[in-house]
Order: structure tokens, then C-alpha cells, then sequence
């Protein structure tokens, strides 16, 4: 059942250790605080593509960012998080949503096609069509034999081919994490209308570890540490997008606010000076990526 | 690495695939199958995907088209990846396709349809020097065949016959009906379908003969013998038509079949594209 504390381990943030329990803040504040910075952008007129933002949903790739390092990365329309949680570089991120040359595809893809080919960071842009990225990921793992994450949302699990792909990962044993960042919403059409099914149960269903939870990020991080020894596995996440399927607009509050909790938790572990420092010099940065006169320059407004 | 499915059934894909290491019996999984073949294409595989019959390149086009094909143009990365599309005649409606003009259609494709074993050697270079994803249009028409088939210019030719994958070998045939009715006729084979090069061998029968056929065992309408009889008349000023497929379902049993074109079509359609010119053969 859909609830913001499914299968979630109590006292998460006390558990991990304390600089695991800040990085992951850390690289929630950094999508947060940039996707504040990009909504200001778009309200004043400097990013005018669509964009697909991963606030709400931010502690997914935060937590799996540091459970599971450096995998072949195969994400879908809303990658933002993926992208700033694995280092992806924030400027090129704010240039290729501006449509500069200087963005991660020389501003030909945008915001739901982002890519990551630096840093040791390998993370194959997406074209936009909904799960595309799941076979793909699993002919990478078959071909490469490498450690390979297969990020994908509620809708994209219904696709025939992502079907089909967990089957074929599970008979040949592939090395592919599967993350289902299920937010419950096909634009605004409910899961619960759409399926009678979950895709867990397909997927143990194929043979192949599955667990639904939510996105408590210290629950992830537990988790998907395990999971990942264990591959093929996959996790279903119930998480609330903040904003619309596209656009910076939103639809009133969400079912819950991870942000909060996950400030709450940290309170509670008796990390909250540290993490506001950390919030505090993420905010700084996120703000220089952001400036206005820049923004101006660059976009020649 | 060769990925498809029922490889291994009988015939091994009429007797084109050896029993080699790295072959992958893909389920019955159209769609997710190509997905799994250009995701091994990004690792660098440079694999070889099998689609047994062209008609199902309508559900594994997915991937090609939208992924494959639009990685260079959006990433500035690549998937190269060889598709053996293979095309049969005769075998109902959703096996004796040509889909080759499709794939010419969208960006990011090369396509190419060769018919003799020089041609296949050559193709293949033609996918490892470059890194397109390929499209391979193969003919069952061409498996038995050895023989190069070259052009063949005739002095003084009154028409220029195009012709591309299995109607090469009707080609020929219509060529000598032809000539048997004193009609003296270039035959140029077409290979490449992109890119389709107008070079000197494809543009210069025509300049002689000022009148051109181009045909294609494909749908006429929107597809390849279309398309690239307007390339050549754009080029050269001079009238070019296209014979394919009628605009109707190729049924399984005769006279239903819509076959691709034969010799006597070819040879008629010859005749009367000659005819509307107004010239006399004796």
C-alpha cells in the first residue's frame, strides 16, 4: 500500500553513518536548491524549454548515488536528481537547459535527455520516449557485464518492452539494479487506474529480487546496498513529485514532504548543525550557477 | 555478438548464421529485443540483429529509430549496429514486406541492399568504417545467388531501368523481353539507398537514354523506388517513374499476392512509359 513510511527502517538517519547520512543531504540539497534556482529561471524568462523536475523525488538518486557508485547509468525523462547526484557538473546542466553549446549535449537534448560522459560519471542520454532506457540498460549489461542502473518511473514499468526486459535480465542473471521512482502519477492519471498490478510482483514474479518501499533515503541506501549484490534486483519506490509532469507549476501539496522529514531525521540524529552547514554552502553554490546578471549574458536577455 | 530470435531453429536463418560463440537467442521479445541489441551496440559490441522477416522492423524500429538512429544528432555519441533485415515474396502479409524506406526515411540510418556476395562484402565495410546504425535490406531472392550482377549499358538506349534488392534479378529478364521487342535498355543496379550518391554510373545511362524506371519491390507510394526516382529526375531534367508494390495487402495466395514487380510488369511498364513519349519501336 502507497504510504510514506512503507517498509521503511526506523531511525534511518542514526543508523548510517554520520558522513553517509550528510552526503546523501548533501546531494538532496544540491537538486532541491538547483531546481529552485531553474524554476526562478523559467518564471523570469532566461530557460524556456521543457523541463522535468525531480524535487519531491531528490532523496531516490541521493541515496542511490552513494549506495551504489559508479554504475552505467540509464535514466529516464525526470534525471535531473540522477544526474547532480552522481556529479554531474550543475553549469553544464543550467547551459543545456538554456540550449547553449556548452550544456551537457551542446543544448540539442534538454532536460529530460541528460547525459553524463566525465568525472567518472557514465550516464546515457535519454530521447524522451517512456522506458526506452530499460532494455537498453540491459543489452548494455549483457554486452558489457558492468554494473548497470536502470532508473524508470510507475508509467514507464507498464511499457510491454520494460516488461519484456526484466525477463530477459532475470534469465540471463544481469548485472542491472532496477529502480521503479514510482510517484504514483502518469501526467495525473493514478496508478491504481491504470494496473491492477505491481511491478515488484512481476519482477519476483521473473525470478529476481524485488522490495517495494518508500523514499526515505536512508532506507534506500540500506537497501540498495544489499540489493545490488543481488542483481538482477529491483526496487520500487513510492515518492511525490512536487511539481507537474512538466513545467515548473504545481497541483497543491504533495501526499508527503521528504525534504521535511529528511530534516526532521537529521534533527533528530543530532546532525542538524552540520547538515545546515552543508544546506548553507550548497545554497552558495546553486546561487553563483544561478545569477542573474550570468543569466542575462548568457541568454542575451 | 549476434543477437535474434530462434537463431538456432531450423536452418540457423537460412543458413546464414554459423554455430559461433556470442550468439544470443533473444525470447519473443519485438520492441525490448532491439532495445537489448542497441544497449549492447553502446558498450561497443558493434553487434549484428537479426530481424527474420522485414515486417517486424515495425516493432523493433523503436529503438533503432528513436534511440540508434538519433544518438549522433543528440549526444554526439554512437550505436553502431547492424541490422540483417531480411525480406522474403510469397509468405502472406506480415512476412513478404520491404521495409528498407522506412529506415531511408528517418535520420541517422545507412541503408543499403545487397544482392551478391561482392555487394555483402563491400556493405559490411561500408558499416565498419562508419558508425551509423545500418540497415542490411536482405532478399531470401538473393541467397542462392554467386554470380556479381553489373550493370548493364546498352549503345543507344531508349530507357534506364533502377532497380533495387530482389526485382534486380527481374530486371535483367525484362531487359532481354525487351530487347527481344526492339527496345534497347540500361539496367542500373542500385545498392546504396542512403545515402543515395547521384554519381556518374547512376546519372549518366539516363542522360543517354532520357527516360528512366526505377523499381523497387517495396510500396510504390512514399517508398524507395519513389523517393529515388525523384532524386534522379530533380538531377537530370529527364522523366523518371516508379514501379513498386500496388497500394494494397500482399495476401498469401495468388492472385492476391501483390508480388513485387516481375520481368513482364517491368518490361510492360517500359513500354508504356516509352509509349507517352510518343517514340516507335520495330
Amino acid at each position: 500500500m502507497r504510504a510514506p513510511d512503507l517498509a521503511v527502517i526506523e531511525n534511518g538517519a542514526a543508523i548510517v553513518p554520520e558522513d553517509i547520512a550528510l552526503e546523501i543531504y548533501r546531494r538532496i540539497c544540491r537538486t532541491r536548491i538547483f531546481e529552485e534556482g531553474l524554476i526562478k529561471a523559467v518564471k523570469d524568462g532566461f530557460v524556456t524549454s521543457p523541463v522535468y523536475l525531480s524535487s519531491g523525488q531528490e532523496s531516490i538518486a541521493a541515496a542511490l548515488s552513494v549506495a551504489v557508485p559508479g554504475p552505467v547509468i540509464f535514466a529516464q525523462h525526470r534525471c535531473h536528481g540522477v544526474y547532480l547526484s552522481y556529479g554531474g557538473d550543475p553549469v553544464k546542466l543550467r547551459d543545456e537547459l538554456m540550449g547553449l553549446p556548452t550544456g551537457t549535449s551542446g543544448g540539442r537534448a534538454g532536460s529530460n535527455c541528460v547525459q553524463c560522459h566525465e568525472n567518472g560519471v557514465a550516464m546515457h542520454g535519454h530521447h524522451g520516449l517512456i522506458g526506452e532506457n530499460v532494455p537498453l540498460a540491459v543489452g548494455y549489461a549483457l554486452a558489457s557485464k558492468k554494473s548497470t542502473l536502470a532508473i524508470f518511473g510507475d508509467g514507464a514499468a507498464e511499457e510491454d518492452y520494460v516488461l519484456s526486459s526484466l525477463g530477459f535480465a532475470a534469465t540471463h542473471r544481469l548485472p542491472v539494479l532496477f529502480v521503479c521512482e514510482d510517484n504514483n502519477l502518469s501526467i495525473l492519471t493514478a496508478v491504481e487506474t491504470r494496473r491492477s498490478w505491481k511491478v515488484s510482483k512481476v519482477a519476483d514474479a521473473f525470478g529476481m529480487e524485488a522490495e517495494d518501499l518508500s523514499d526515505d533515503p536512508w532506507t534506500i541506501y540500506l537497501k540498495a546496498k544489499e540489493l545490488v549484490k543481488k542483481t538482477p534486483a529491483l526496487m520500487n519506490i513510492h515518492t511525490c513529485r512536487a511539481n507537474w509532469h512538466v513545467g515548473v507549476g504545481t497541483d497543491g501539496p504533495a501526499e508527503w514532504d521528504r525534504f521535511s522529514d529528511v530534516r526532521n531525521a537529521l534533527k533528530g540524529a543530532g546532525l542538524w548543525d552540520k547538515a545546515q552547514a552543508i544546506e548553507g554552502a550548497e545554497r552558495l553554490s546553486m546561487e553563483k550557477v544561478w545569477e542573474q546578471g550570468q543569466l542575462r549574458r548568457l541568454s542575451g536577455k | 555478438m549476434l543477437l535474434g530470435e530462434s537463431i538456432s531453429a531450423v536452418g540457423w536463418v537460412n543458413n546464414t548464421v554459423p554455430d559461433a560463440p556470442n550468439i544470443v537467442e533473444l525470447p519473443m521479445t519485438d520492441v525490448a529485443g532491439a532495445g537489448i541489441a542497441v544497449g549492447a551496440a553502446l558498450a561497443g559490441r558493434r553487434p549484428i540483429f537479426v530481424v527474420r522477416f522485414q515486417d517486424f522492423l515495425i516493432l523493433n524500429g523503436s529503438p533503432l529509430i528513436f534511440y540508434a538512429a538519433k544518438l549522433k544528432d543528440l549526444h554526439e555519441k554512437s550505436a553502431p549496429i547492424f541490422v540483417r533485415a531480411i525480406a522474403a515474396e510469397g509468405i502472406g502479409p506480415v512476412h513478404s514486406g520491404v521495409l528498407h524506406s522506412l529506415f531511408m526515411h528517418f535520420p541517422g540510418f545507412r541503408v543499403a541492399s545487397p544482392m551478391t556476395p561482392g555487394e555483402y562484402e563491400e556493405v559490411w565495410r561500408g558499416y565498419m568504417d562508419n558508425d551509423d546504425p545500418f540497415i542490411c535490406s536482405e532478399h531470401r531472392a538473393s541467397y542462392s545467388n554467386k554470380d556479381d550482377l553489373p550493370d548493364e549499358i546498352a549503345a543507344g538506349a531508349d530507357i534506364t531501368i533502377y532497380a533495387i534488392s530482389s526485382t534486380r534479378f527481374e530486371a535483367k529478364k525484362a531487359a532481354r523481353l525487351l530487347k527481344n521487342e526492339g527496345v534497347r535498355c540500361n539496367v542500373v543496379n542500385i545498392v546504396w539507398l542512403k545515402p543515395f550518391t547521384l554519381t556518374k554510373r547512376i546519372t549518366e545511362p539516363l542522360k543517354e537514354s532520357r527516360i528512366g524506371l526505377v523499381v523497387d519491390p517495396g510500396h510504390e507510394i512514399a517508398g524507395a523506388s519513389e523517393s529515388i526516382a525523384y532524386s534522379l529526375m530533380i538531377n537530370t531534367g529527364f522523366p523518371v517513374k516508379a514501379l513498386g508494390l500496388e497500394d494494397r495487402t500482399k495476401c498469401l495466395c495468388q492472385p492476391l499476392q501483390n508480388r513485387a514487380p516481375e520481368a513482364g510488369r517491368i518490361a510492360e511498364a517500359a513500354k508504356e512509359l516509352l509509349a507517352g513519349t510518343g517514340r516507335v519501336f520495330t
